[in-house]
């Protein structure tokens, strides 16, 4: 692409200081407008333990980060923003223990964040909050990971296409956007498949979207910039949880590995046959 | 009050997985004192099904031939309400979540995912899933007026009923959102999601031209291959392959993991299998703290024994 991207353009009339506000309100009219819907979960190395009687997550010594599979949807619609031009909302339901991790999104390259301050009882519940908030705020794309990495429900972006009556894509490993149209593609149980959509479309993200070193980790820069950012902080409307997790287990120790000398295959072959039946 | 059950088929043959859902939905129609009805869409072999107690069998045909989730939500939406359905239940599949959502928000339904057994009471409808991607389980109690159970796979028993349920055809009408414009699909091959064996191979194979040894190994126990973060990102292995906290996760009944150290990521992805089996150089690998069969051993000696002597047998 040897032609200067709408987004070059932008950054080059922006320059000249008179034009600016009139060019960014002009750019603003033809720019996509992506919404990615952040969960905050513990860390990938978290040890899970949990507290009053096993009902409530014990969150002491655990360190919050962007959902991974949010994370990778974050860092494509930003691969947009800069590639093609277009503007990047971040949004989270929740309360605001979140800031930090939204002043992260907006670190990392993000416009503006959106908290919509409830706490965030069940996918219902969010779900709820998100599909209100783009009746009134309508975006081209939105962006929520396929699953959280927490209480792995996978029902937030189906939940709200239903609500919204808009096209939804799950799993999803590639997306190009042409004009109003999206070449989606969804990764199967044992397969790939291209699908071709309308926008507006809600995406279930996850890893292949962008690859894991294409992440980014905020500088002192973005930081900086970060503070000066948006958070705008939204009353919730009213919804009623459809599930209320009663409490915890963890799954029971495990007996310790029989172990079985290299030389010695036969053995474990017959173990797998007649001790434990899997082959 | 009864129950909607959806067997998912593929190129008009039913999954793997419907025969051990339809069992799940004989003993909770049993559990909860009422009938079960099971629903397929554009299946030829929905007959098979007729021995696991359903006291109705339907087939939907819809005129778009494969899976597309907004006309199969609606599809199922409309069918539900039809038979008064209180409880539908639905796999884990990739498919059954991309449709879950969907369908639970045109219905209004509560809904949760990777449950994995029976409810625990029959008075409310509280059941065990796993949650912290296999670190823990949450029991939960669905409030809706209609409720969606996605069943775990490779979590109840399969036992089929003295039944032999008809099967009815019925013509459905719904709109796509989604048109598909190519699709590429392994055939015949077995996919992490079904098979009952996954072997998976990390960085102690030490680049993507010794996948062979995996490969040779899974040929012979009709397996999946599979492989850990590090071999995916390295780009030895595709993405689809990569197991783990944000990868796929596995359930199966026996999973064999050759040079992988067992991060506590991958350790959360695979744990839902029965048996797992570990194949490492370093006795201290984390992995074999959470196997059931470990050998000690270099994989370039062992695997090409095992191989053999697997093949030998069969």
């Amino acid at each position: 692409m040897n032609q200067p991207t709408y987004y070059e353009l932008y950054k080059l009339l922006c320059t000249h200081n008179n034009l600016k506000i009139f060019f960014i309100f002009v750019f603003h009219l033809f720019l996509m407008k992506i919404l990615v819907c952040i969960s905050c979960v513990p860390d990938t190395t978290s040890k899970i333990n949990f507290k009053e009687n096993d009902t409530v997550f014990d969150d002491q010594g655990v360190q919050f980060v962007i959902n991974p599979n949010d994370e990778f949807g974050l860092t494509r619609a930003i691969w947009f923003k800069e590639k093609v031009g277009a503007s990047v909302d971040v949004l989270h339901v929740g309360q605001a223990s979140a800031d930090p991790t939204l002043r992260k999104a907006l670190a990392i390259g993000a416009d503006k964040a959106i908290r919509i301050d409830t706490p965030a009882l069940d996918a219902f519940v969010v779900a709820d909050q998100i599909s209100n908030y783009l009746q009134a705020n309508p975006y081209d794309l939105i962006i929520a990971g396929r699953e959280s990495i927490d209480y792995n429900g996978s029902m937030v972006p189906g939940l709200v296409a239903a609500k919204c009556d808009i096209a939804f894509v799950n799993t999803c490993v590639q997306l190009e956007i042409d004009g109003s149209t999206a070449t989606a593609t969804r990764e199967m149980d044992g397969g790939m498949e291209v699908l071709s959509v309308d926008l507006p479309l809600i995406i279930g993200s996850q890893k292949g979207l962008v690859e894991e070193t294409d992440l980014r980790i905020p500088n002192m820069r973005g930081i900086m910039q970060a503070r000066q950012k948006p958070l705008e902080v939204v009353p919730a409307v009213e919804s009623l949880a459809k599930s209320a997790i009663q409490n915890f287990e963890k799954p029971a120790p495990k007996a310790a590995v029989k172990l079985i000398p290299a030389d010695d295959i036969d053995q474990l072959i017959d173990l797998l046959q007649n001790e434990a039946k899997v082959l | 009050m009864s129950i909607l059950l959806f067997a998912e088929s593929q190129q008009g043959k039913l999954k793997k997985g419907s025969t051990e859902l339809s069992s799940y939905g004989f003993a909770l129609a049993k559990q909860q004192n009422t009938t079960f009805t099971i629903v397929t869409i554009n299946c030829e072999d929905a007959d098979q099904l007729a021995n696991y107690g359903a006291s109705k069998l339907i087939n939907l045909k819809m005129e778009t031939k494969h899976f597309e989730a907004h006309a199969y939500a609606t599809a199922l939406a409309e069918i539900a309400t039809k038979e008064d359905a209180k409880i539908i239940l639905i796999s884990s599949s990739a498919d059954a979540k991309y449709m879950g959502g969907i369908l639970a928000g045109k219905l209004q339904a509560g809904y949760v995912t990777n449950v994995v057994g029976l409810p625990t009471s029959n008075d409310s409808l509280t059941v065990k899933r796993s949650v912290f991607s296999n670190k823990a389980f949450a029991n939960t109690t669905l409030a809706g007026a209609i409720n969606i159970i996605g069943l775990s796979n490779n979590v109840h028993e399969e036992i089929s009923q003295d039944s032999s349920t008809t099967v009815e055809q019925q013509d459905v009408q719904t709109t796509a959102k989604c048109t598909q414009a190519s699709l590429e699909q392994s055939e015949g091959k077995a996919t992490i999601a079904d098979a009952d064996v996954v072997v998976s191979g990390g960085r102690g194979l030490k680049g993507p031209e010794n996948w062979g040894l995996i490969e040779d190994l899974a040929d012979v126990l009709g397996a999946a291959t599979a492989c850990s973060k590090p071999v995916s990102d390295m780009g030895w292995r595709p993405h689809s392959e990569h197991v783990g906290q944000t990868g796929k996760p596995v359930a199966t009944n026996l999973y064999i993991a050759v040079g992988i150290s067992g991060a506590i990521q991958h350790l959360a992805g695979v744990n839902a299998s029965k048996i797992k089996v570990v194949i490492n150089t370093d006795p201290e690998a984390p992995f074999f703290k959470a196997a059931d069969y470990g050998i000690v051993g270099d994989a370039f000696e062992v695997l090409p024994k095992l191989t053999e002597k697997l093949k030998a047998r069969a």
